[in-house]
């Protein structure tokens, strides 16, 4: 059993997951977000593998990711960062990334990388379920990865089944089927969707993700689900005005006081 | 052995779906329902109705006299530069808009590079009263000033697309995210046969219009249907896959493609794909791309706004892989003097992508007997201030 499933062993709600990308807003920042983000009680931390066409993601995620390469970041430098992440840290981490570069690494070479510095799972949006799951999955298991994979108000109840299954980490719901960085509040459809994931995966670990952005966005969304995930509105606050780690703890602290 | 697409939507190793789930209930209704709804009688009808009245189909093939001279073999023309809006984009593009329409959607987006995809786009969309946005890397904007205004006299909205190197990859990726975005009452009309299947093959089949004409047209003019040589440009690959279609497994057809070598293949400034590229997923297709060791996606180069892509269809990747074609890297001033080359021959202006498979000529040998047919795949109407540019440099 991994760190992320121990987690949701002995937490079953108010999981607050954040999104950074690695190597952003400079190369070396890296594992100071994560000791940061663990000092400060964040439950789950997704490391963005930046990438040059993230097609699931917005704007936010893709002009840090921009940043981030031209920082020197890749998945050579990324892993020689997380070389000391277990030495510092038993917070769960979840590599966040586009199918293409663990292809280019090799899918195998990248997964015992992986295990190597302690990542626990991972999120790649543009690997589908049916691909996975025929080609990929004993790969992830056999090392005790964890995979989790996206629903969203589009998706079909039996893909929602099929989803919820193969996610042995959680199952990232899609707050709308909108990219991430939209911040508008929750709407009737919107916990209509929420209620119909509930009922229809009562036992399956949920994040709810995309457009969760303040403290009352957060408890919202924990209303419908073990918890939630926060990316671009993380991103924009790492940028603020003072010190890297006090605009960190100012955002956590807003979000959960 | 074929070199169509097989049941699971690839070409050998090339193609595939790789897409995000905020993208799956719209590709997989696509797949489910395009051959259905292109093979009923109704929507065949309407369709070759439009390539006939509206698009002014069937467009001639020109027997090249002076050309031929020129380069001692018999060279044919499949004249898609008399369309209307100047190029093939629009077989696509018609046939789009109608299965759009018979899935019950009210809204189009499009991308586009050198304008004239967006132009055929923009223009189906005001015959049908449906709402366009077309997608334009802000770099494209500006060398391809007179098809954005053509877009917004159509009716529709230029969206400049700012990332990346701001060309054709860009402004697909932002294609991608209104989908993503707007799922339900949006189609999202891809213009060449690239992205997650069932578009390449959607999109080549709407093409094959092309080579299904060539082979009636050569029977009449030759007495056989199959050519010895097709030449065409590729950029993602959708006037190619059209003119080669119906000849995919005829052997004795051979076929060459034009890509854009930029400045030079070797200079760092180049969209040569398949010299430069590997396998790699863009745009949800596994298909040769060109990407460096982390596959971060490296930004491509062309003097042609529509051959300024990094990746390639998969079908074509897979006829190149397999040797079933050859390439010919032609470099922006090879291009340039192949298009006054042609203007003074034959009195065709071509536009700047169809110029690179008539660069070809100067570099293949063909035999006096061996018939040779061009795509000119689009007019050069657009690209007038580079031409004129160029003509004043030298």
């Amino acid at each position: 059993m991994n760190r992320l499933q121990k987690l949701f062993d002995t937490k079953q709600g108010d999981i607050l997951n954040i999104y950074a990308p690695a190597g952003y807003p400079k190369l070396e920042d890296t594992m100071s977000i994560i000791t940061e983000l663990d000092r400060l009680g964040v439950d789950i931390i997704e490391l963005g593998m930046p990438y040059s066409d993230p097609m699931a993601d917005g704007k936010t995620i893709q002009d840090s990711s921009q940043i981030a390469l031209e920082n020197g970041m890749n998945l050579d430098v990324l892993f020689q960062q997380l070389s000391t992440l277990r030495e510092n840290t038993q917070v769960p981490v979840v590599l966040m990334g586009y199918f293409n570069q663990l292809v280019q690494y090799g899918l195998e070479r990248f997964l015992d990388s992986c295990v190597k510095v302690g990542v626990d799972g991972l999120i790649l949006p543009d690997l589908p379920m049916e691909i996975y799951s025929n080609q990929f999955q004993a790969l992830f298991e056999e090392r005790d990865l964890s995979m989790s994979f996206l629903v969203t108000p589009e998706t079909s109840d039996a893909r929602c089944q099929t989803a919820a299954q193969l996610s042995t980490g959680f199952l990232y719901v899609v707050s709308s089927s909108s990219i991430t960085g939209k911040s508008g509040n929750l709407g009737e459809d919107q916990i209509s969707y929420f209620e119909k994931i509930q009922s229809l995966l009562p036992d399956t670990n949920k994040l709810i993700g995309f457009g969760i952005h303040d403290q009352a966005s957060y408890e919202n969304a924990c209303e419908y689900a073990n918890g939630a995930i926060i990316g671009s509105a993380f991103i924009r606050a790492l940028t603020g005005d003072k010190e890297l780690s006090s605009n960190i703890e100012e955002f956590i602290t807003s979000i959960r006081p | 052995m074929t070199y169509n697409i097989n049941q699971k939507g690839f070409y050998g190793q090339f193609g595939g779906a790789y897409i995000p789930e905020m993208l799956y209930s719209n590709i997989a209704r696509l797949k489910d329902s395009y051959l259905e709804i292109t093979s009923k009688a109704s929507f065949k009808q309407k369709f070759h109705a439009l390539l006939k009245d509206y698009v002014g189909r069937p467009s001639p093939l020109y027997f090249a006299e002076r050309l031929s001279e020129k380069y001692e073999c018999q060279i044919y023309l499949k004249r898609e530069d008399l369309n209307h809006t100047g190029a093939h984009k629009i077989n696509n593009t018609i046939g789009q808009i109608l299965l759009a329409r018979e899935l019950g959607k009210t809204r189009i987006i499009a991308e586009t590079g050198a304008g004239q995809h967006g132009v055929a786009t923009a223009t189906v969309c005001a015959l049908m009263d449906m709402e366009c946005i077309v997608y334009m890397g802000s770099v494209d904007i500006v060398r391809q000033a007179a098809n954005v205004s053509r877009m917004r006299m159509l009716g529709a909205e230029v969206r400049p697309a700012e990332s990346g190197s701001k060309t054709l990859k860009d402004a697909t990726n932002e294609a991608i995210r209104d989908w993503i975005d707007n799922p339900v009452e949006t189609h999202y009309i891809i213009g060449s046969v690239v992205g997650p299947h069932p578009y390449p093959d959607m999109v080549a089949r709407f093409q094959s219009v092309i080579s299904e004409e060539i082979r009636i047209q050569l029977k009449e003019k030759i007495g056989r249907e199959n050519p010895d040589y097709i030449i065409a440009c590729v950029g993602g690959g959708s006037n190619a896959a059209g003119a080669i279609y119906h000849y995919l497994d005829q052997s004795d057809v051979k076929f060459v493609f034009a890509e854009a070598a930029g400045l030079g293949v070797e200079t760092g400034h180049s969209a040569a794909t398949s010299i430069l590229g590997k396998p790699g997923i863009i745009h949800g297709a596994n298909t040769l791309l060109m990407q460096d060791k982390y596959g971060q996606i490296i930004e491509p180069y062309s003097i042609s706004a529509g051959l300024d892509y990094p990746g390639i269809g998969p079908m074509l990747a897979n006829l190149i892989h397999s040797a079933r074609a050859t390439v010919e890297a032609i470099t922006d001033q090879q291009a340039m003097d192949a298009a006054f080359s042609l203007a003074r021959t034959e009195g065709i202006i071509p536009a700047l992508e169809t110029a690179h498979a008539f660069a070809v000529l100067e570099r293949k040998k063909f035999l006096p007997e061996d018939v040779v047919v061009i795509n000119l795949s689009g007019r050069g109407d657009k690209d007038l201030p580079t031409y004129i540019k160029a003509d004043l440099a030298s």
